[in-house]
């Protein structure tokens, strides 16, 4: 028997899958802030409803209601107070109580939040973890990695066009505006993966832009972190490691060779390229793409041969003159670097 | 008529039911795939990420340009122009490549068995290119 084949919206892998899933995600806060932004979406549509019902009973009455109440419907004083005053007060109330709700996305940063920069690229995230006199100590791309239980500043900006930061289920969207910061708190209650997603038109891979937070435990957290600061003795690891397979070596000797390095840096060797994703870490992440493929060496194969099929008009330019062979050994290579 | 008339009139009818049910098409006889879900292979195919190299009818992202197209696979007699196209083939290579023909670009890709089995039998429910 032949299955029905039906055409798919999204096929985008599930870690990214941000705006499907029941419950909708923005519905489904993890996070203090995501919470009073869903809390507040709750409240406006219960209110709406209840407006709604009082003004299908008022049609109600005004079609086929008594001689007696129509008449009154249609008096002037009715109208002064449904049609004025009930708004007013409503709606100061909704204003007073919106405000006061959402309070906490505004607060004041105190200084001693965790503290990251975000910056949007075409169509990717750079990421820097930074330390409390702001310098960058971690670098990575497309992956953000939080403590639960812990505010996290996140410092958004953007190096070409505006983007907008969007991890539904930890707190609202916020511009990434060239040449400027804006400061973003989130914070995970529970620890998980939360997709995100660039939620302001950037050109033409947008959709194919996205991203994942993953909060560990506080004790987790740590480990990782002690893991990514010690990156120079794990750059020697995963050298010898290199030197180990001949395979990873040929590909360690092709990401010269064919040009990589000159868009991608990889902590601990001479690979300093900045315009294309921080590749330091890349056999640890989630995704590849930005937050759109699973991350195993099959798309890693996929990926590097022809992005163009992948993620349309992306920077990444197809590489028609590797060889089979020669993408095998930089995807054993890549997955060398954890 | 007699009781034993009734009966074999039953038993008659009852054969006949039987006998038109198995007139129908079988199922791809070819690559009968017992216990295998296409559906479910098509769920496989999006989290291994095979669209990445392959273009697969009814995957609408990715459709990866650098590795063969899958439509029509089950008109195929050949897989990768060396293996004898059989289900239990098949599913053996979706699952582990180069175990098969060694030196494949094709790796080993991160699916179970089962989700193998299921990813060869919606291979095979495609329809010819």
């Amino acid at each position: 028997m032949r299955p029905a084949i039906s055409p798919r919206t999204s096929t985008r892998s599930p870690l990214a899958d941000v705006l499907s899933g029941w419950p909708p995600p923005v519905f489904d806060p993890a996070g203090p802030a995501a919470g009073s932004i869903a809390t507040l979406g709750w409240v406006l549509l219960a209110m709406a409803a209840v407006v709604t019902a009082v003004v299908l009973f008022f049609v109600y009455v005004a079609l086929w209601g008594r001689p007696g109440t129509r008449e009154k419907l249609g008096g002037t004083k009715i109208i002064w107070l449904a049609g004025i005053a009930f708004p007013v007060v409503v709606l100061t109330f909704l204003l007073i109580y919106g405000l006061t709700l959402t309070r906490s996305l505004t607060a004041p940063i105190t200084g001693n939040e965790m503290r990251v920069r975000v910056v949007g690229e075409m169509w990717w995230w750079r990421v820097a973890y930074l330390d409390p006199q702001g310098r960058a100590v971690i670098l990575d791309a497309n992956e953000l990695h939080i403590p639960v239980g812990r505010p996290v500043v996140l410092e958004l900006s953007s190096n070409d066009v505006i983007h907008s930061f969007w991890v539904p289920r930890l707190s609202g969207k916020l511009d990434m505006i060239p040449g400027r910061r804006n400061l973003m708190r989130i914070q995970a209650d529970r620890p998980g993966v939360y997709g995100g997603q660039c939620a302001e038109y950037c050109g033409g891979p947008h959709a194919l832009m996205g991203f994942a937070v993953i909060a560990h435990t506080p004790e987790n957290f740590a480990r990782w972190r002690t893991q990514r600061l010690g990156l120079k003795a794990a750059a020697v690891s995963s050298d010898q490691a290199a030197v180990s397979s001949g395979e990873a070596n040929r590909g360690r000797q092709l990401f010269r060779s064919a040009g990589c390095a000159a868009c991608h840096r990889i902590g601990g060797t001479d690979a300093n390229g900045l315009a294309g994703p921080d590749l330091t870490h890349v056999a640890s992440r989630r995704t590849l793409g930005a937050g759109i493929l699973p991350n195993n060496r099959g798309t890693l194969i996929g990926w590097i041969g022809n992005s163009q099929a992948i993620k349309p008009g992306n920077r990444m330019p197809p590489y028609s003159v590797l060889s089979g062979d020669e993408l095998t050994a930089l995807a054993v290579y890549l997955e060398t670097l954890k | 008529m007699d009781k034993g008339g009734i009966l074999s009139a039953v038993h008659y009818i009852l054969t006949l039911l039987v006998f038109s049910t198995a007139c129908k098409p079988l199922p791809e006889e070819r690559h009968f795939m017992p216990g295998a879900d296409p559906a479910r292979g098509l769920k496989a195919i999006e989290r291994a990420g095979c669209g990445a190299c392959h273009t697969i009818p009814g995957l609408s992202w990715p459709r990866g340009r650098i590795a063969p197209e899958l439509g029509g696979i089950a008109e195929q007699n050949l897989i990768a122009g060396t293996l004898p196209n059989r289900p239990n083939v098949l599913a053996a290579y979706v699952r582990n490549a180069p175990a098969l023909i060694s030196g494949s670009v094709m790796p080993a890709m991160p699916v179970t068995e089962d989700e193998a089995r299921d990813i060869a039998s919606y291979l095979y429910s495609l329809p010819a290119r």
